[in-house]
């Protein structure tokens, strides 16, 4: 008997497609894991009667031949995607009592083509954080720990609990979302591949938002091809949300030729930054050989204004925070804290209702918008976005794809930053310019640090070239041949 | 001109009218905009804000307010952009509304006021943009609650910023008067000021003649031409006081009180906002094509001073009349289905006389008018071709009024059929000559005036129903 929650989604669905073994067993496989692994808190709600539900009727489909793209493919959806009837939190306090009476356009995909909520993972709270810490619901451990070492792991945020749930083999894949590197650190982080896709390829309507100019949703999966796979399904252009590119959705799995001969592949010198630990570096020169080895030509490109990506990002994902979180004022759902009066009640409900990194993110956007300070500050971050999508736009004139570090570190230990937010802002050094310039981004599993710790390496494309990045993320794969995989301490009780 | 005691004050004046969009659903919602129904009954996910919820632009709104740039004789910019403005408020559900601020998708344009003496004068308009409405803050439905109603949050509202040229609330009324009739003829409008559906913010200020700009008062939400007039009126009368007393003018928002007839500061909390605007990233800028503002300008109706300019011209109505025509695109569209082929001064009487008088007289807009401009040329038709006198026609006129009913109906039942048979008119003349032959003989040794005698008992005996013409021509022959 295989072990049905340690295969990748390419071979469950090969498994469920050949009679080999049913959806509810895979379901029930998963709805076991998911329930062994709550010592590491990534999941926020288990819904495991609705996964029998619905892989009781993947089975009926996948008997009549009529299964969908992930028939019966369990997965663990990120609590910021609205599910209809299903709590949905955003990891917040202030919406912990939030019944959504509608579907995200993504997750109604993945139940189109035939996938299994298993539940809705922990994150950092409204997607604010590096490292899953700032969750009303508590941090999220990373199943990986470094040898000989019990200490707690931060799993990377905000989509920790998605890379932690996936990595600890509990799910198939997950959903996250990236704003400014969300899926990708933490895909990094936990040994997985995570993809963000160019702005516009999905939709955000029905998911949360926390900074809507660079909001992307994406998978965390096992492999490239379970990325793909994952893609395909979740993509597709969406008259709901008018910022949705009216594009084909191209096969991206038929993407993983494994041909890169020719491929050209740029190494931006900015990412050489000072400061960059030793491993991660060499690391980075081991990717460069394996894609070269492949037949790939590589070479140096300049994207000037790439130390200006992180100050500025953080400027305007604040600032569109402060604006779109107004709406938890305690009016009409969530939380509400009875005050004196109306002012009283906003305040006490947002007191209560936010946690501390939302406060200060919300205070920071607030500040950058306001009169005497918009030119100064937000004006000038948009400039610099434009120059940051200009510095891709020209390196992409020379090469087809960019290799860089995902992380500057390893993944570190629960509470080591979560009192220095500008380290934890700095986790995002490598991701955010991408983000900024609405590139898609993948994260490949690539090697183990010193300490036993999962590191990735990423990949940037041009707009609305996904293939390529898969096509490449493919060789690099199939050349890190990361097979690592973290012990399951949660089951022995450790 | 406002007279104080040391010298004249000038008084400028500009407006901001929030005009509602006449469109089936909401600016960036699929939610129906329909005025009255049930609290709550019309609001989306999206209205309400709901958790990841997105805005979608109605396209309809886009040419609405297109359509009244054009009617404006503005400027389309080709590309504008939707902003965020950002405060909280119950009633606004996303803590922001979307509006336009620095680009906004209609440039400047100008409407030709006319005034109460036949002279008109040019008002500039500095923009128009769209924005949301909010809803509804309801504070009587309990003793220590408010409630919200939700139905007009996301509703379209295009606010139209006229440049300061107004000088008197004259001029202000007329203006609004003539923006409203240019919405109402575009339909981008309904112009409903009494629902809502039109509301002004009137910007007023004092000056010495030549002198810079004084310090303005914005007066927030009038709701009708002669509460703008009152305000502007009790406004700048304000302000020459305070003024001419040595005191300076604090730049503030104020309300007007309808039932004093005075104009107060709003409460300190409502106002002294920072917006913090900026591009609503939910939305991309909007583009128009050259295309799309073509196609509604070819589609653009006949507006007031076309009209008007048209029917001096083809109907030669004086500009008086016409003005007054074309005032109200009802009147104006009631009018040219009465006049159709007819005479156009007797149509013109007919209207802007009897029926205006009876309308007034009711009550009613000539909407609700019992009587069809078809039934009215009817009348006329009648009038023309001998069937009725004036006079009778007057009375088949009320009658119609009353019962809504054809004039040739009435004219049947009643038997008011004007005569015109000269044998049965003779007739009647030869017995009024042979009963007053004392009379006769008056008129016939110079006593002019008594023809007119004559004529009475002939249209007496004839129950009013001689034709007038015949009887004076017979009366006149038999008389010598």
């Amino acid at each position: 008997m295989v072990e049905l929650t340690h295969l990748t989604i390419a071979e469950a669905r090969d498994g469920l497609a050949g009679g080999v073994f049913s959806a509810t067993e895979l379901t029930e496989a998963h709805n076991t894991a998911i329930e062994a692994a709550r010592p590491l808190n990534a999941m926020v709600l288990e819904t495991a009667d609705r996964a029998r539900d619905m892989a009781a009727r993947s089975d009926l489909r996948l008997a009549k031949g009529e299964g969908g793209m992930l028939e019966g493919i369990p997965l663990a959806i990120k609590d910021l995607f609205c599910t209809e009837g299903v709590r949905t939190t955003a990891g917040s306090h202030i919406l912990d009592n939030f019944v959504p009476p509608y579907e995200s356009t993504v997750t109604a995909n993945l139940w189109r083509a035939g996938a299994v909520m298993l539940g809705k993972t922990n994150m950092d709270e409204f997607a604010m954080g590096s490292s899953n810490e700032t969750s009303f619901f508590g941090p999220v451990e990373n199943p990986w720990r470094k040898p000989g070492d019990n200490r707690p792991i931060v799993p990377g945020g905000s989509s920790g609990g998605s890379a932690s749930i996936v990595a600890a083999r509990a799910a198939l894949a997950a959903t996250g979302t990236d704003t400014g590197g969300s899926i990708r650190q933490p895909a990094s982080f936990t040994g997985l591949v995570g993809l963000k896709p160019t702005y516009g390829r999905c939709s955000r309507w029905g998911i949360i938002a926390f900074a809507s100019s660079l909001d992307q949703a994406g998978p965390l999966t096992r492999s490239v091809r379970d990325a793909a796979i994952m893609l395909s399904a979740m993509s597709g252009h969406d008259p709901k949300d008018s910022t949705s590119a009216d594009l084909p959705v191209p096969d991206f799995e038929a993407a993983l030729s494994g041909d890169i001969k020719g491929l050209r592949i740029g190494i931006p010198s900015e990412y050489r930054m000072d400061g960059l630990p030793e491993e991660i570096e060499k690391l980075w020169q081991q990717g460069i050989r394996w894609l070269e080895e492949a037949g790939a030509e590589t070479r140096e490109v300049s994207l000037p204004h790439t130390k200006y990506a992180l100050p500025a990002y953080y400027i305007v994902a604040p600032a569109e925070a402060s604006s779109n979180l107004a709406r938890y004022d305690g009016v009409r759902y969530g939380l509400r804290v009875e005050g004196d009066d109306l002012t009283d009640m906003y305040e006490r409900t947002r007191a209560e209702g936010f946690g501390a990194e939302v406060k200060r993110r919300v205070m920071i956007g607030t500040y950058v918008l306001s009169a005497g300070y918009y030119d100064a500050y937000y004006v000038q971050a948009q400039k610099i976005r434009t120059l940051i999508a200009r510095d891709f736009q020209s390196a992409f004139d020379d090469v087809d794809v960019l290799l860089t570090p995902t992380a500057p570190s390893e993944a570190f230990a629960v509470g080591d930053k979560s009192d220095d937010p500008i380290a934890m802002y700095f986790n995002d050094v490598f991701t955010v310019p991408a983000s900024m310039a609405g590139l898609p981004g993948v994260s490949v599993p690539s090697g183990l640090s010193e300490t036993g710790l999962p590191l990735g390496l990423q990949l940037i494309g041009k707009a609305f070239d996904e293939e390529t990045i898969v096509r490449t993320a493919g060789v690099l794969e199939a050349a890190a041949a990361f097979d690592a995989q973290p012990e399951a301490w949660w089951e022995t009780g450790q | 001109m406002i007279q104080g005691a040391n010298g004249e004050w000038e008084v400028v004046i500009g407006l901001e009218t929030h005009a509602q969009v006449v469109s089936n659903a909401k600016l960036f919602s699929g939610a129906a905009t329909e005025f009255g129904a049930e609290p709550n009954s019309q609001v989306s996910f999206v209205d309400a804000a709901m958790p990841g919820m997105l805005p979608v632009i109605n396209k309809v709104c886009v040419e609405q307010a297109v359509r009244t740039g054009l009617g404006l004789n503005a400027e389309i910019n080709r590309h504008s952009i939707f902003d965020r403005k950002n405060y909280f408020y119950p009633d606004l559900p996303s803590n922001y509304q979307i509006s336009q601020y620095k680009q906004p998708v209609v440039g400047e344009g100008k409407v030709i006021v006319d005034l109460e003496d036949g002279s008109v004068c040019e008002v500039g308009i500095e923009r128009l943009h769209l924005e949301q409405d909010a809803g509804k803050s309801l504070h009587d439905q309990h003793p220590d609650s408010t409630y919200v109603d939700l139905n007009r949050a996301g509703v379209a509202l295009m606010e139209i910023v006229s440049k300061p040229d107004l000088r008197n609330a004259e001029q202000a009324g007329a203006y609004v008067r003539k923006v409203r009739a240019i919405l109402r003829y575009l339909g981008t409008c309904d112009g409903n000021m009494e629902q809502g559906s039109m509301r002004c913010d009137v910007n007023v200020s004092v000056r010495k003649p030549g002198e810079p700009l004084g310090t303005r008062c914005e007066i927030k939400n009038v709701n009708s031409v002669r509460f703008v007039q009152q305000a502007i009126d009790y406004e700048a009368r304000r302000q020459v006081d305070i003024l001419e007393e040595g005191g300076t003018i604090d730049q503030e928002t104020r309300l007007f009180d309808s039932d004093r007839g005075v104009t107060r500061p709003m409460r300190s909390k409502e106002e002294a906002h920072d917006y913090r605007y900026f591009p609503d990233p939910d939305l991309l800028p909007l583009e128009l094509s050259e295309d799309f503002i073509e196609a509604i300008r070819a589609d653009l109706p006949e507006l007031p001073d076309q009209k008007k300019a048209r029917f001096v011209e083809a109907l030669g109505l004086s500009d008086y009349d016409a003005g007054v025509l074309v005032a109200e695109k009802e009147v104006a569209d009631y009018f040219e289905k009465v006049v159709g082929g007819r005479d156009a001064k007797t149509a013109v009487n007919w209207v802007t006389g009897d029926l205006f008088g009876k309308l007034n007289e009711s009550g009613r807009e000539i909407a609700g008018s019992p009587v069809s401009p078809a039934d009215l040329g009817g009348l006329i038709d009648l009038i023309a071709d001998g069937t009725l006198s004036g006079r009778l026609a007057k009375e088949v006129f009320d009658a119609m009024f009353e019962s809504g009913r054809p004039p040739a109906e009435i004219v049947e039942e009643r038997g008011l059929k004007q005569v015109s048979d000269s044998g049965e008119i003779e007739a009647l003349i030869d017995t009024i000559i042979a009963g007053n032959a004392d009379k006769v003989a008056e008129y016939k040794s110079g006593k002019d005036k008594l023809f007119g005698f004559f004529v009475g008992q002939v249209m007496k005996a004839s129950q009013g129903k001689a034709n007038p013409k015949v009887v004076n021509d017979i009366l006149r022959e038999k008389l010598g």
